[in-house]
């Protein structure tokens, strides 16, 4: 039998199980939200899509209301609205979401500014500013945060690992980083902790992260929709509004991740994989996430070197190597033949580069010693 | 792998054999652990309680080098109480009663006494296996790299075609490659036995095909040499030119005294890399690359899916793509090559040659990829192989192995077993890990990892500098005491040049794959008096 409810005046159909959210996102209806990740239990915890059901009391979290038969649903309505309004108040005062949108023509603004910066180390906005879901909803939404009083945070940011920032002042207690660990990595490193006011995502009784479970893979920085969790390498190294985005694989292990390079001014700033695709569904570890930078080392080879009769290198022109290398496959061949040469391909290179090495082997020299370390 | 990374978080059963999953292909393991979440049970074979072990539902702590006598138990087990797949075995395979008359003799009662498990819990694990079907069977390095590490493969096929776990989704013999596009170069045919997808050399038709297409006449008809045989060839001065491209083989391969002796033999080196390393040390020339992100290209993964790989930012100074630098020496010995990029080259040329590649041209590639077979260009690709028990060669074909011990075994002298491996933080030699801002800070140095009875035995602590040696040579490292590793064992990386496993390990290799054995050599560990 079909099943349906109306969601904005439209009748839709859903199967039994469905949260109002799932059926709203299946036919294009946006339902904003901020701790809810895909493909995990709802924790319902941050209320801020909620939605007005006809005859039900109070306002209803999407992500967890399953639908049912005849519901009749408003996602924006004007109670909606107020709720959604007041929620990200709460959120916005509750830190240090200095993005410039709550207060701005506010006298305090500029003592909260100087506040913000100081405990930021930075002269800078949020580090998070252009790629944060609160900032987006505050803007959707038309937010002033200077309703409530700000509350600093009564943690200080963790700096001491060289990959993770945490800012516990930009946390919103979402607990998406908690699930991103524990159900998607399943690295179990971090989980809230205390109560109350002083809720914090803690990891292992509340140390550093180097000195937790924590292996690194940066899924909470991924799953963050705030400033809280940002990858050091590009805190304030990259804005989403002057970065490209590139999808390419990950040059490590076998998996063959997808990643995205957010590319400034030609240059990778900062990984994310890629949600949705195959085969890692936006998951990377950390070196797929961190282990990009080697290719602007000092150390790369820039020119072709020959090796002097002394022992030492020398630079040399593309030409010059190029027909030293030729010239001597040649003697080679024509004093002990194509057998007497043998080459090694590279199983971290791209396909069409051991396709030219083993043709070149093939087809030029004539021989068939050409392997890598298929095997090992 | 004959199945893919999307069947593991709806598998039911696992079984991962010689594979640190959580260090090695992180992000595979993660599918693993969700599977576990949601109530698969997973069935470990590992010397090392690694991190994997925590979600174990059984783990056979078997001894280093003893996976063929622990497989033909199972499969002794499964016979002899009458569990394995009659279906799948009597239509699908040859060669049951060979298999039978070799793994009789392999009762748990005999086989715990190589391999160390108890013969209980062989059973159990028979069983469990022949009780939850089908099940993904997933194995590294821990299999391979061993002198039997053939014979150790065909056993883990043996093993799933007995249980009728083959050409079924969430089942299969699944290695997980290490790196990048390792399956990829196979692929491309970089090995000394096939052309581009695997098409024999010596083949008279294979060999036709390529003449015509590459536009040459006589190819070479016998078999090269392989990477050891090679190596071997610099000293007795069969090989005189040696081209090695992007290996940093002074570092990874077993022995680096010999290895080093190896590669100052050669008449005329050739290095083409991103970066100077050991290696180059010895070239005559070294030519640079483009590296990952600095051109356009391939890469295919564990389970053949071919996905584009783009460029991002420039490549430094001169330096150029690999594919350019091949093409420029061909012209030089008198060859012009038409394909002038990566693009061309996959979809003028290489596609066009290998049949299961066929399909698969760039612009197909811009999602997901496609993953081979993929003969023609309507196909989507193939996500698990033999289907339907359909295999390559017809039936599928029991190849019945004895176990065999590794080359060099503990002994008065050396008492201890190094096995060794990758961890999470580095990759391979460090060429590259090592030059990323914070990867060093969080695995700054190599370890000796031993186990809590024997740093308690020899007085050691943790963090203390202890020497390891081998017959080959001996390093100075610090011990890191762990619950992973069991008494008698030794197990280190080869991330670091100085503490290098390498310095230890043993040159002996499989007899047909002359793959190292890595896994297995034996060390002595002593402690620094002062």
């Amino acid at each position: 039998m079909e099943i349906s409810l109306i969601i904005n005046g439209h009748v839709f159909e859903f199967k039994p199980g469905q949260t109002i959210l799932e059926v709203a996102e299946a036919h294009d209806i946006q339902i904003p939200t901020l701790c809810h990740l895909k493909g995990l239990t709802p924790t319902g915890s941050c209320r801020i899509c909620v939605v007005e059901v006809e005859r039900a009391r109070s306002l209803m979290a999407a992500c967890c209301t399953p639908a049912a038969p005849g519901m009749d649903v408003k996602t924006e309505s004007a109670r909606v609205v107020s709720a959604r309004k007041t929620i990200l108040e709460l959120l916005l005062a509750s830190g240090n979401h200095n993005c410039g949108l709550p207060g701005s023509e506010s006298g305090s603004w500029s003592d909260f500014q100087l506040r913000v910066q100081s405990e930021d180390g930075a002269s800078e906005l949020c580090p998070a500013w252009g790629d944060c879901r609160l900032q987006d909803l505050a803007f959707r939404y038309q937010v002033k945060a200077n309703r409530f009083s700000n509350i600093p945070s009564p943690y200080l940011p963790e700096m001491k690992n060289p990959l993770i920032v945490r800012d516990f002042s930009r946390c919103i207690l979402c607990g998406r980083c908690v699930q991103a660990c524990n159900e998607v990595q399943v690295n179990r490193a971090i989980s809230f902790g205390y109560r109350g006011k002083d809720t914090k995502i803690v990891a292992s009784g509340d140390g550093p992260l180097f000195q937790s479970e924590c292996v690194f893979c940066g899924e909470c920085i991924q799953a963050c929709p705030t400033g809280a969790l940002v990858e050091k390498k590009a805190r304030y190294a990259w804005r989403p509004a002057d970065t490209e985005k590139i999808r390419t694989t990950c040059p490590y292990c076998g998996v063959g991740c997808q990643q995205w390079l957010h590319v400034r001014n030609g240059r990778i700033v900062k990984v994310t994989g890629v949600e949705n695709a195959q085969p890692n569904r936006g998951r990377l570890c950390v070196k797929g996430r961190f282990g990009y930078d080697f290719i602007y080392s000092e150390d790369r080879l820039k020119t072709p070197l020959v090796r002097e009769e002394n022992g030492t290198f020398r630079e040399a022109s593309w030409d010059e190597a190029l027909y030293l290398v030729a010239n001597r496959f040649k003697q080679i061949i024509a004093d002990h033949g194509p057998d007497a040469l043998a080459g090694v391909s590279c199983a971290r290179s791209i396909n069409e580069d051991s396709y030219n090495m083993q043709k070149l082997f093939r087809a030029v020299i004539k021989t068939n010693n050409i392997d890598h370390c298929a095997r090992t | 792998m004959t199945n893919s990374f999307n069947e593991f978080d709806k598998a039911k059963m696992f079984l991962v054999i010689g594979s640190n999953m959580t260090e090695a292909h992180p992000v595979a393991a993660t599918f693993v652990k969700n599977a576990v979440l949601n109530g698969a049970e997973l069935i470990l074979v590992d010397p090392r309680k690694h991190r994997l072990a925590d979600f174990a539902t059984l783990h056979a702590q078997i001894r280093v080098g003893s996976d063929i006598a622990f497989l033909n138990s199972l499969m002794h087990v499964l016979i002899a109480e009458d569990l394995y797949d009659k279906k799948f075995v009597n239509s699908c395979t040859i060669g049951f009663k060979e298999l039978t008359e070799t793994v009789q003799a392999y009762s748990p009662e005999m086989a715990t006494g190589i391999c160390g498990v108890e013969p209980e819990l062989i059973r159990t694990i028979a069983r469990r296996l022949a009780a939850v079907k089908p099940c993904m069977l997933c194995y590294t390095l821990g299999i391979t790299e061993h002198t039997c590490g053939r014979n150790n493969v065909v056993s883990t096929a043996n093993l799933q075609m007995l249980l009728g776990n083959m050409g079924v989704e969430c089942g299969g013999v699944n290695p997980l490659r290490g790196q990048n596009n390792v399956q990829g170069a196979c692929d491309m045919g970089a090995l000394p036995n096939v052309f581009p997808g695997y098409q024999k050399v010596g083949d008279l038709t294979a060999m036709a095909k390529f003449e015509k297409a590459w536009n040459v006449d006589r190819l070479p008809g016998k078999n090269g040499l392989m990477i050891p045989q090679m190596m071997d060839g610099l000293v007795s001065g069969a090989v005189k030119g040696f081209y090695i491209f992007g290996e940093n083989l002074a570092n990874t391969e077993p022995d680096i005294r010999k290895v080093e002796h190896e590669l100052a033999s050669a008449e005329f080196l050739v290095c083409q890399d991103i970066f100077q390393n050991e290696t180059t040390r010895f070239a005559h020339v070294i030519l640079p690359a483009a590296a990952w992100s600095e051109n356009d290209g391939t890469f295919t993964n564990s389970e053949r899916r071919v996905s584009r790989v783009r460029t991002a930012s420039p490549p430094p100074g001169e330096a150029k793509p690999n594919w350019w630098i091949f093409k420029q020496i061909a012209k030089r010995m008198g060859q012009e090559w038409e394909s002038d990029s990566a693009r061309e080259i996959w979809d003028n040329e290489l596609s066009e040659l290998a049949p299961s590649l066929h399909g698969i041209k760039y612009a197909r590639l811009e999602g997901n990829g496609l993953q081979w077979p993929c003969p023609t260009e309507d196909h989507e690709g193939t996500c698990f192989l033999h289907k339907d028990g359909a295999f390559t060669c017809g039936l599928g074909q029991f190849l019945p192995v004895e176990w065999t011990p590794p080359a060099e075994v503990p002994d008065a002298d050396y008492p201890f077993v190094l096995s060794t491996g990758r961890r999470l933080t580095h990759y391979h030699t460090r060429t590259q890990t090592g030059r990323c801002e914070g990867l060093n800070d969080l695995l700054g140095e190599e370890t000796a990892d031993i186990s809590l009875a024997d740093a308690g035995t020899m007085g050691i602590q943790q963090g203390e500098l202890i020497r390891v040696k081998s017959r080959r040579g001996e390093v100075l490292v610090k011990a890191n005491v762990t619950r992973e590793v069991p008494s008698g064992m030794v197990w280190m990386a080869f991330h670091f040049r100085e503490a290098c496993a390498n310095w230890l390990t043993n040159p002996a290799f499989d007899p047909i794959t002359l793959t190292a054995e890595y896994k297995a050599c034996a060390v002595a560990i002593e402690k620094i008096e002062n």
